[in-house]
């Protein structure tokens, strides 16, 4: 009784689709994206600009550290695409699941020391990273942003003992905004999405550890087809140009 | 935990009615029985028993483990200095408002622990709305600490031990507290006398669920106390990194969790059973 009194209208909506093919085969079709904590401003732009192009489509984004990803990915989460912030993570996706299309090197990134507005800490190097009593977080070394951190801290000789490893780049990024950590090394594109939360500062070993973010489609995703124009928006002028406005520089 | 009293009456009714099982109740119930257990048996199935006992004495293991036996345990302690006379007067005194404090008091046990985090952040935190005097002060920050992990505990573990206690303190026969007043005992010596011996056992069972919930408290404790081995990696933080590096490590790390968890139930059984 009930079901045929929910069935009815349903017979309705489909019947109606059936009239405009056009719209019909992309009526409630969910695209799933799965991407490293440090793209979430950048994808999320284009996520909506992906929604435009395509009615009736929605784009899911699962951002995290990559490597939380890849694991979810490895252990059977269903997602089309995934983008991650360094290869050996996306190599891990790739030899678990299988990635076609790709993976492709699409940005890369560097390392910065954000700190908060008024530098409380005085920070100007990653010497001083290690002085006694500033407050330093550090991505834990499992996630691509604490591999990239070990890289530089090891390449510039600098022994930090930071107060807490962070689960992904983004959590860093949080803890000098609220003024709880005197210093941390994040993405030169976190610092940006910060605004004016978190100050930037340059250092020269940054170019001892250069992320290639990988992006790829993940086999046995349900939308591989719309995986591939998500992907081929990324490649875009326009999607370059969203990536290039947030700090990235393309490969 | 009172089932086990029961065993003969469940024998018998099995018997004379196998015929009129009502299956519209049996079948969920053995559903719901399986989704409880299942997972956990996938643990021990899944377990890398061969190099288990090489990966338990690892120096991360101990580390983990002796600050989550060492913090919850220090968190039970501080929720029993300030929890119980809270439970005694949300009991036992007619105070305006007492409803709202103790709607107040039981929030922490149904909000998600992360949001307990953040809002200790916001107020503890260096930078936040007391930590900053504090910080001000005394040049002392408290995330990142040890102190915060015990914090972030009692926070979330502690109205379990309230709730509990003041449970306990209604259920008690207050004419015994009466006789002693009439006696010429003061209220704190009644109180410490009278009415928390016969509460004991409801402070014992509250006690164990606050420890038990601190051990496992994951959420505010990320947030708060941030994470690093040795100082804030708690257990179940170690379990939810390593499950990102080395499942195995972390397939360990929850062996151990569980087996202090069902450690603390047949514990408890027998304290419980033993009590009317």
């Amino acid at each position: 009784m009930r079901l045929s009194r929910l069935a009815a209208p349903l017979c309705v909506a489909l019947a109606a689709c059936a009239c405009a093919p056009g719209t019909s085969e992309q009526d409630g079709r969910t695209l799933t994206v799965f991407a490293a904590a440090s793209l979430t401003e950048v994808f999320g732009g284009l996520g909506e600009r992906f929604e435009e192009e395509h009615p009736g489509v929605t784009v899911e984004f699962s951002f995290a550290g990559s490597s939380a990803l890849a694991e979810q990915l490895v252990r059977g989460a269903s997602a089309d695409v995934f983008a991650s912030a360094d290869t050996a993570t996306m190599d891990r996706v790739v030899d678990g699941v299988g990635v076609s299309l790709g993976p492709e090197v699409f940005a890369r990134n560097t390392l910065q020391i954000a700190v908060p507005p008024d530098n409380p800490a005085g920070v100007g190097s990653l010497d001083d990273l290690a002085a006694d009593g500033v407050a330093v977080v550090l991505c834990a070394e499992e996630v691509p942003c604490g591999a990239a951190s070990r890289t530089v801290l090891e390449a510039a000789g600098v022994a930090v003992e930071p107060v807490s490893w962070e689960e992904d780049v983004k959590a860093a990024l949080t803890r000098v905004r609220l003024g709880e950590a005197d210093a941390a090394l994040v993405y030169r594109t976190d610092v940006l999405s910060a605004g004016g939360g978190v100050l930037g500062v340059d250092f020269p070993e940054s170019g001892e550890a250069v992320n290639d973010y990988a992006i790829g489609v993940v086999d046995g995703g349900p939308e591989p087809g719309l995986a591939a124009e998500w992907i081929a928006l990324v490649a875009s002028p326009e999607g370059e140009k969203v990536l290039t406005d947030a700090g990235f520089v393309l490969p | 935990m009172p089932v086990s009293s029961f065993p003969e009456r469940g024998r018998r009714s099995g018997r004379l009615s196998a015929g009129r099982v009502p299956w519209l109740l049996v079948l969920p119930a053995l559903l719901g029985l399986g989704f409880l257990v299942l997972p956990l048996a996938g643990l021990l199935v899944r377990a890398p028993w061969s190099a288990l006992g090489a990966r338990l004495l690892s120096a991360g293991v101990r580390d983990a483990l002796l600050l989550s036996l060492g913090t919850a345990t220090a968190a039970t302690a501080v929720s029993l200095l300030l929890g119980v006379p809270l439970a005694w007067l949300l009991a036992r005194t007619g105070f305006p408002g007492r409803r709202v404090v103790r709607a107040l008091v039981t929030v922490p046990l149904v909000l998600p622990p992360v949001v307990g985090g953040v809002a200790l952040l916001l107020v503890l935190g260096r930078n936040g709305v007391l930590g900053r005097y504090l910080y001000e002060w005394t040049g002392y920050s408290l995330p990142f600490t040890t102190a915060a992990v015990v914090v972030a505990q009692v926070f979330v573990a502690m109205p379990f031990l309230v709730i509990s206690v003041e449970g306990a303190l209604r259920g008690v026969d207050r004419r015994y507290e009466e006789a002693a007043a009439t006696l010429g005992a003061t209220r704190w010596t009644v109180f410490r006398r009278v009415t928390l011996p016969m509460v004991a056992p409801g402070v014992l069972a509250g006690a164990v669920l606050c420890w038990s919930r601190a051990l496992g408290e994951f959420g505010a404790t990320i947030m708060f106390a941030g994470n690093f081995p040795g100082r804030t990696q708690t257990m179940p933080l170690a379990v939810y990194l390593e499950m990102q590096r080395s499942p195995e490590a972390a397939i360990v790390l929850s062996l151990v969790l569980l087996a202090v968890s069902v450690l603390v139930l047949v514990l408890l059984r027998d304290r419980w059973t033993g009590t009317p």
